[in-house]
């Protein structure tokens, strides 16, 4: 079904070596993979697999050393970046990480507002649209408030709203839901899926988080730096997901 | 959205206490440069306002200020009769210190030349000018004397009949005018004992010679008082000033005085110069030493403080930057806190110093042209000290955010 969707990345022969002789680690080795828009995909693996990564990688953070990274139309990275990666990131990517990473001195509407001002839009237009996104994600009641008087799950839910809100072909999380229980961090999943459904937007999910499994379109494995589709994750998604239809048919 | 402002209002305490530590700290700055100009003025005040054009002195000395100087009172006849002069009038000035009400009162006594010099040309912010030959003086505020207040001097009482206002001596003291005679009376005032001491040496000296013996009289006179045989008491004065004729060539009329044996004559600007390198040439240097010092320890002490802040917001800055942020933004961030905290410090500055510096013993004198100069050095300290803060910013990895 994804094959017929249009791809949003398409990432061929990523590498990255980090140190050097003795202490040289090899990250990322020959990493490929594709994202389709609309697409949710879960990246597990152990710790120091690679997947956080291949995560700044594809989002022009840290560039790979060598392969070539295609978003959207674009061609961004082909050994060397060929895009200026801050204004890419500004105009096509979003993120969302482990730690809301709010400003602490703005409150939760400017936080997400700021993001589209940076992108050139007027205060008005950035302002009405953060609250649209902050209704959406059911945090407008405290759009007012700074971050530090949210709870971890409303801050996760702005950073959310901050990250979709130059509306990006590519969402990418770094395991967003490690700091929060198991229902809001199943909260959180749920939402990115519904964001990749409803607004076409590829998302990439770094997680450790297995009970939230099925909320996934794909699970990919990561190990010592290499990709793999694991079939056993895949099953076990998909068992996940008939559990969750069991318990909707139930009375 | 400006981030600054943002920034600011979230921390506005540690903000304030910032602004109040840069603020007191150009104070200083600003202080030191208002008493290396109070300093200045006060050495060259008197010279100033007597506006006197030719300053006549003992041969080979700098003058009053600089040194001891003594001529004949009676040279200011010599000099009134040189083509071109106007006016001459001796110069007295000395410094007294006496207990007055139980505690010191220092003065700069200066001579008026009465009757044609009452002391009109002061500022006087109470009273009146001299209306009598002896025993009223005018005294500046700075010396805490009130109108009518009895000063004993000497042994006489002066009634005080005027307050001036601005009228201090290059070492800070207040000065007081009396007439010439009477500040002479004061500069030469001998204590009772001293009087008959004197009076009986003289009577011993004239006995040794033969001018003695041969008018006896003369000893009646030489064991009364000094006034009864003025060629032997004392009519020497610091020196001489003049006043040229607007049509007279001021150096033409200097140069022929000059030709004296006996006195050396300096121009306004000469007298002035004199004062400026001699006097207070190393007081005035160190001072501006000093201020250069205070201001390289603002600087260092800003870019520290902006250099912290910055590095407060490291994570945030990084988050802006993997959010895409232009440099401008972050730059903006950190300069306009830098410029907000310069102009406000700034602005404690003045008005503390406003507030504080007239309570100052001394003379601060605070010029525009200081105030502007000052922020100009206040605006480049906080662009300069932004640097720090700035580098780091720019330098900042966006993939800290992960970290």
């Amino acid at each position: 079904m994804n094959d017929r969707k249009e791809s949003v990345v398409e990432a061929i022969g990523l590498c990255k070596t980090y140190g050097s002789g003795n202490t040289e680690v090899k990250a990322l080795r020959e990493v490929s993979l594709s994202l389709a828009r609309g697409e949710v995909v879960a990246l597990l693996g152990p710790s120091g697999a690679g997947k956080s990564t291949l995560l700044t990688a594809l989002g022009l953070i840290r560039p790979p050393d060598t392969g070539r990274i295609v978003i959207g139309d674009s061609p961004v990275f082909d050994g060397k970046l060929l895009v200026d990666a801050r204004t890419f990131r500004r105009r096509h990517l979003g993120f969302v990480f482990q730690k809301a990473n709010l400003i602490p001195f703005l409150t939760a509407r400017e936080n997400v507002q700021l993001a589209m001002e940076i992108n050139d839009a007027s205060s008005r237009e950035a302002g009405k649209r953060a609250m649209e996104l902050l209704e959406y994600l059911g945090v407008a009641d405290r759009a007012g408030h700074l971050p530090s008087k949210l709870s971890g799950g409303q801050q996760q839910r702005v950073a959310v709203a901050r990250a979709l809100i130059n509306r990006p072909s590519l969402l990418l999380a770094d395991e967003p839901t490690a700091a929060l229980d198991s229902v809001r961090g199943r909260q959180v999943m749920e939402l990115f899926r519904n964001v990749a459904h409803e607004q076409n937007t590829g998302v990439l999910v770094v997680t450790h988080d297995h009970r939230a499994l099925e909320v996934f379109d794909r699970a990919l494995e990561m190990e010592d730096g290499s990709l793999r589709v694991s079939n056993a994750l895949n099953r076990e998604l998909k068992h996940s997901r008939e559990l969750r239809n069991e318990k909707r048919l139930v009375p | 959205m400006n981030l600054a402002l943002k920034d600011i209002k979230h921390n506005f305490g540690r903000f304030v206490l910032t602004a109040l530590g840069i603020g007191l700290l150009l104070m200083l700055v600003m202080g030191m440069g208002g008493i290396y100009r109070g300093l200045v003025m006060e050495a060259t005040l008197l010279t100033d306002r007597i506006g006197a054009d030719l300053w006549i002195v003992q041969k080979n000395t700098r003058g009053p200020f600089a040194e001891i100087s003594r001529i004949p009172r009676n040279l200011e006849d010599r000099v009134l009769a040189v083509p071109g002069i106007t006016r001459a009038n001796s110069f007295v000035s000395h410094t007294i210190q006496r207990e007055y009400r139980g505690r010191p009162l220092r003065l700069t006594i200066q001579g008026l030349a009465w009757p044609v010099d009452k002391g009109d040309w002061l500022t006087l912010i109470a009273g009146r000018s001299l209306r009598q030959a002896h025993y009223e003086m005018i005294a500046d505020k700075t010396s805490g004397l009130q109108l009518g207040d009895l000063v004993p001097l000497g042994k006489n009482i002066y009634t005080v009949v005027g307050i001036s206002s601005g009228m201090n001596s290059s070492g800070g003291d207040a000065m007081a005018f009396l007439t010439r005679a009477d500040a002479q009376a004061v500069q030469f005032d001998l204590s009772g004992e001293a009087i008959r001491n004197e009076r009986t040496a003289r009577v011993k000296r004239l006995q040794s010679i033969d001018l003695g013996s041969i008018n006896p009289q003369m000893g009646e006179r030489a064991g009364g008082e000094s006034s009864g045989i003025p060629a032997l008491g004392p009519s020497m004065v610091s020196a001489v000033l003049a006043n040229v004729a607007p049509d007279c060539d001021v150096k033409a009329v200097a140069a022929k005085i000059a030709a004296w044996p006996d006195v050396t004559v300096y121009s306004h600007e000469e007298q002035r110069q004199l004062l400026l390198l001699g006097m207070v040439d190393k007081a005035r240097r160190q001072l501006g030493l000093f201020r250069i010092l205070l201001i390289i320890v603002s600087a260092v002490i800003m870019a520290l403080i902006l250099y912290t802040l910055t590095l407060d917001k490291i994570h945030d800055i990084a988050m802006l930057k993997l959010m895409g942020a232009r440099n401008g933004v972050i730059l903006g961030l950190i300069l306009e806190q830098a410029l907000l905290l310069g102009g406000i410090g700034y602005g404690i500055a003045y008005f503390l110093g406003q507030w504080l510096f007239p309570h100052f013993p001394r003379k601060v004198v605070i010029t525009s042209d200081d105030l502007v100069m000052l922020a100009l050095v206040v605006l480049a300290i906080s662009i300069l000290s932004s640097l720090l803060g700035i580098v780091k910013a720019l330098r900042v990895d966006p993939g800290e955010v992960l970290s």
